[in-house]
């Protein structure tokens, strides 16, 4: 068996070696692109004045071009449509409102100095509360009260249950705007071949695919003219999966001038790129006299800036929230309001987790303060509270399959010796030392495919995904995937797959993806889908190849096909030794087709499609840290992770996605935000202001799995790349909170920073 | 994030480097290990014509010491000082602790200590050091050589005394005394960052008391300061932890600090009292 095994990733060598070629590697020699952006978050452009003679193009080169309108049809969604470059007026601070193209990066950068644009600013609303106040200014006038969704949603009999409870917890939860900091910033070259009248696009980007036909569609032109590249990626989060209006640029500017150019954005650039979190969540809990959530009331804002994210629009945030906020929690009363609001701020874009770490912040923090005001043990609060049977539907619908949302919880419990630490706590506290522990169990919801995407009511229904698998005359295997991994080993994963269905050896195996050209309609890599989806399909694939070789085995060896068994390589008869190598039935398929059954197609191709409901995958996270009550830093000691994903193909790397989840969500939790000034200037454009976490801030991160049988998919195996970020800042806030409780501290939002802290601590000792 | 073009030159002398800042004026920059430099050029908020790469001008990489002062050659990286034995007694001990605070390694293996002195960020470690110990500052112009007191030489965020024409060769630092004691405390959001605060204190214990009290301070205002109340307070008392608290208090008297989103103006003031305390615990308490 080769699923299970800790297989050293296949993409790995090369990229160590520095032989990766990204999107800057590919763009040598060709016209430089640089944007002249917005420097004021909101105004009115009276005019833009460039030097005689250089190539500079603005909304009016573009008029062809339709503005980007992201849609879905709901009669609580307001659309906003988006120029590709500013036109008579600047939305948000870093819009691009002209390009330039120069011989080299360094002399674009010196021309776009020189445009100048004359603008008179005017007022701009920028923080998410001041958004929604009476006497904001309006980011679009048709838009009242800034409000872009206002979605709601009240059960049958809430008011009843909701008042009847014996206890009523309220919760005030903010999370901070972030950046998703790919290492690799965003960029796209598109090459004009004269011949075939066609750009081949290389861009940085999550959905090669869905970026065709989204540039198709604005430039008017058959998907036929267009070929993106999605080479190595550096990092990605969610951010390039949105359609960047620099892109649509690129590829007008090859054919308009029929040549090549690229952009390639700087990390300054990249922070007003798409922001992400930027949320208030206000929650009032029921509980009944044993600790039982019987209803929930969630007031959701989400400050989604200036425009909407293409394709899956800025109603992503709420309206998951608005879905998923029940988390792992059983009850059936639920009221609640769910807005997306509109600033004069970058706009906001998937990242990872979506909505749910400020959701799983949210219920665990709620946990926690019901606990402590029942006097009930958070852990135990936890029990008597999270779904248990399954499959669950959810009050708002969703269908859980099987879960360990219990036994992840209580193991836990076990790996923190939580006996032991509490014991250890009371005695520093004696000391004058403030340790915590945070607990935050919650599922995560991936895997999703039409069915869940048609819910949403988007122009385009994202979903399935498709393979094209082949094997060729010399026994190879070539996968080509509609995914496109940029980080997450998919590469390697699926080989494993394939390796086991036909049993062979994974270096037999290549995948293939990222080239429109080269790989099925697909719909990319996010939302902790790939392994489900794609590699549903690829197994649904290997298993006909499969079928077909073993027909041709069996007419071979003269055997039942029942009889037959594949391994290491070749196709033999159970229990004897007589056998068949699988390349000399590979051959036998293309070269000797008159040889072949009667029926049997020559060659070995096939196509296979997978398109599951959605599964669920659970963790429980353990935070232990340590507070100094002085400086309000917070030190994050032992990181435990209790993770049920089903089956694991590749432990190793679900490890990597377990580690680099939970390094971003400490990083949502104590380091990154973005931080604006009231007239909307970014202040943080460096890696020096906005702070993820270094190798010295993130502890040894310990894992341990679970593994449910589910039959939600059809390898066994669930989605995981989120989790990390989503349990991550609600363990580590529960256990600032509980270091802090002598004291009587909450702490509800993020970034938790030394400065916020130590806030918090002035004002409980009085000194404020 | 690409610099303007720039012309670059690299001399082998010092003579030659001040011949050719003499001759360009405000066009020249000298580039020394370049990790404060290449990127504020990178980010065009530098914009040198021409760059006068001393790393080729190897009598400037030096430790000597002469008499009861060292003398640190302005090449000198970061990292020849993090080994305390490069400099004799406490004083190599607080330039290790020091040197072992500004920022990660691959930056101290290649900037350099008169670079961090001339690019004067008030956060800086080797500033808060010159200004603790009253280094002087050496600088070499075509009309010769002078010595400039730390404390003169800071003028504000990112200015110093140096005139353009100026290359800066040298910083004396005094030796201190086999009984002196130092504490080094810096808070900083990550491993490695510029300090939000820092602050270092010197002190010797005698049978009077503490004598030649030095407390220093980075992060709260354009320049490294001394907290000269701080001083006064221990000068001549037996070490307490009441005489520590107070000193402390006089500390975050003395500041009057910029805030920033890095930290507002409170909160860094509260900083310097919280960290003034430590460093002088921790002087206490070195062995
Ligand atoms: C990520 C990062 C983190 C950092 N963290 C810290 C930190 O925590 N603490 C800290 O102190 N520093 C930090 N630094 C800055 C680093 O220490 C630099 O090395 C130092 O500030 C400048 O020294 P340099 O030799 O690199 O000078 P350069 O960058 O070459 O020059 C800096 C300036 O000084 C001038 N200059 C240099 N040498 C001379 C000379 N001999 N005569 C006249 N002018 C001269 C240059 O013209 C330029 O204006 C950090 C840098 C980075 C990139």
């Amino acid at each position: 068996m080769w699923v299970g095994r800790r297989l050293r990733r296949v993409e790995d060598p090369s990229l160590l070696r520095g032989e990766g070629r990204f999107v800057a590697d590919v763009a040598r020699g060709c016209g430089a692109i640089r944007f002249v952006r917005s420097p004021f978050a909101r105004g009115r452009i009276l005019s833009i004045e460039a030097p005689e003679e250089a190539t500079v193009i603005t909304a009016d080169d573009l008029a062809e071009i339709p503005p980007v309108k992201p849609m879905l049809h709901r009669d609580d969604f307001i659309p906003v449509e988006q120029p590709i470059l500013a036109k008579e007026q600047v939305t948000y601070a870093g819009q691009p409102i002209a390009a330039v193209i120069a011989p080299t990066f360094e002399e674009a950068e010196d021309l776009a100095e020189m445009v100048f644009v004359d603008i008179e600013p005017l007022d701009p609303v920028v923080d998410l509360d001041h958004a929604l106040d009476e006497t904001a200014p309006l980011v679009h006038p048709h838009v009242p009260a800034n409000t872009v969704i206002d979605a709601s949603l009240t059960t049958p009999g809430f008011d009843a249950a909701f008042h009847g409870a014996a206890y009523h917890v309220e919760i005030d939860v903010r999370s901070r705007r972030e950046n998703a900091t790919p290492l690799e910033a965003r960029g796209s070259h598109a090459a004009f071949d004269p011949r075939e009248n066609r750009v081949t696009l290389t861009a940085s980007t999550q959905g090669p695919h869905m970026l065709r036909t989204a540039l198709a569609d604005l430039l008017g032109i058959p998907e036929s003219e267009l070929r993106v590249i999605a080479p190595d990626v550096g990092g990605a989060f969610g951010q390039k999966y949105s359609l960047a209006m620099e892109d649509v640029v690129t590829v007008w500017a090859a054919r308009r001038f029929r040549r090549d150019v690229a952009w390639i954005e700087d990390r300054r650039e990249n922070f007003a790129s798409f922001h992400s979190r930027d949320q208030r969540y206000i929650v009032t809990g029921a509980f009944d006299e044993s600790g039982k959530l019987r209803a929930m009331r969630a007031d959701v804002r989400c400050n989604v800036g200036a425009y909407s994210c293409y394709p899956v629009t800025c109603g992503v945030e709420p309206l998951m929230a608005m879905a998923e906020l029940p988390g792992p929690y059983d009850f059936r009363n639920y009221a609640v309001r769910s807005r997306a609001v509109a600033s004069n701020a970058c706009p906001i874009a998937p990242y990872r987790g979506v909505s749910r770490p400020v959701i799983t912040l949210t219920l665990e923090r709620l946990m926690d303060k019901a606990a402590a005001r029942m006097g009930i043990d958070p852990v135990e609060i936890r029990r008597r509270n999270l779904v248990r049977e399954f499959p669950y539907t959810s009050v708002t619908g969703l269908v859980y399959d099987q879960g360990s949302y219990v036994e992840s919880l209580d193991r836990s419990v076990q790996l923190v010796d939580l006996e032991r630490f509490r014991a250890d706590q009371r005695a520093a506290w004696e000391q004058g030392r403030y340790i915590g522990i945070g607990f935050s169990t919650f599922s995560e919801r991936t895997g999703y495919g039409t069915s869940a995407f048609a819910a949403r009511k988007m122009d385009i229904t994202l979903g399935y995904e498709t393979i094209d698998l082949a094997m060729d005359p010399s026994g190879s295997v070539e996968v080509r995937v509609g995914a496109s991994p940029h980080g997450q080993g998919l590469r390697t994963s699926l080989s494993q797959l394939v390796a086991d269905e036909l049993g062979i050896d994974p270096k037999d195996v290549r995948i293939v993806h990222g080239d429109t050209d080269r790989t099925p309609y697909g719909w990319g890599t996010f939302a902790s889908r790939s392994m489900v989806v794609s590699g549903g399909a690829t197994k649904l694939g290997a298993t006909e190849l499969r079928r077909r070789l073993a027909d041709i085995a069996s007419e071979t060896l003269e055997a039942a096909v029942d009889d037959l068994q594949f391994h290491e390589g070749k196709v033999l008869v159970r229990g004897t030794d007589v056998g068949v190598p699988i390349r000399d039935l590979a051959r036998l398929a293309y070269h000797r087709s008159d040889k072949l059954p009667p029926g049997e197609e020559p060659g070995l191709r096939v196509k296979a499609t997978y398109d599951p409901a959605g599964t669920f995958s659970n963790a429980c996270h353990v935070a232990l840290v340590e507070v100094d009550l002085e400086t309000g830093a917070v030190a994050v000691q032992r990181f435990v992770v209790v993770e049920d994903a089903g089956v694991l193909v590749n432990p190793m790397i679900a490890d990597g996605q377990v580690h680099g989840g939970v390094a971003q969500g400490i990083a949502s939790a104590l380091y990154e935000e973005l931080v604006y000034d009231s007239d909307g200037n970014l202040l943080t454009t460096s890696l020096m202001d906005y702070l993820p976490p270094t190798i010295a801030e993130v502890p040894l991160i310990e894992i341990d799995h679970l593994v449910s049988e589910s039959d939600a998919t059809i390898t066994g195996a669930k989605g995981l790349g989120e989790g990390g970020t989503i349990g991550a800042p609600a363990a580590i806030l529960n256990a600032i909170t509980n270091a802090l409780s002598p004291l009587g501290i909450e702490v509800n939002e993020t970034p938790a920073t030394p400065e916020r802290i130590q806030k918090l601590i002035r004002q409980a000792q009085g000194a404020l | 994030m690409k610099p303007p073009r720039f012309e670059y030159r690299a001399p082998s002398d010092v003579e030659e480097v001040v011949g050719i800042l003499t001759e360009v004026g405000d066009e020249g920059k000298v580039l020394a290990g370049g990790q404060s430099l290449v990127p504020s050029m990178n980010f065009r908020l530098a914009r040198p014509g021409l760059l006068v790469d001393i790393n080729g001008v190897k009598a400037l990489d030096y430790i000597q010491r002469s008499g009861d002062r060292i003398l640190i050659g302005t090449l000198t990286r970061h990292s020849c000082l993090e080994n305390a034995a490069a400099v004799p007694g406490p004083l190599g001990r607080l330039l290790a602790t020091a040197a072992h605070h500004v920022g990660h390694m691959p930056i101290r293996v290649r900037g350099t200590f008169g670079g961090s002195v001339a690019h004067a960020d008030p956060a800086a470690e080797w500033c808060m050091v010159s200004v603790l110990l009253d280094a002087e500052i050496i600088a070499v112009g075509s009309r010769g050589r002078r010595t400039i007191p730390a404390e003169d030489f800071f003028r504000t965020v990112f200015t110093t005394a140096l005139e353009p024409y100026e290359l800066l060769s040298e910083v004396i630092l005094p030796v201190l005394p086999d009984s002196a004691r130092f504490g080094f405390v810096e808070f900083s959001r990550r491993a490695g960052d510029f300090a939000i605060v820092a602050s270092s204190v010197v002190i010797d214990v005698g049978s009077n008391g503490i004598i030649n009290p030095r407390v220093a301070l980075a992060g709260v205002g354009g320049t490294p300061v001394r907290a000269r109340s701080a001083e006064a307070v221990l000068a001549g008392s037996a070490p307490s932890a009441e005489l520590f608290r107070a000193a402390a208090d006089a500390a975050a008297g003395d500041v009057e600090p910029m805030g920033d989103i890095h930290g507002s103006s409170e909160y860094r003031r509260h900083l310097v009292r919280v960290l003034t305390r430590r460093a002088l615990e921790r002087a206490a308490s070195e062995a």
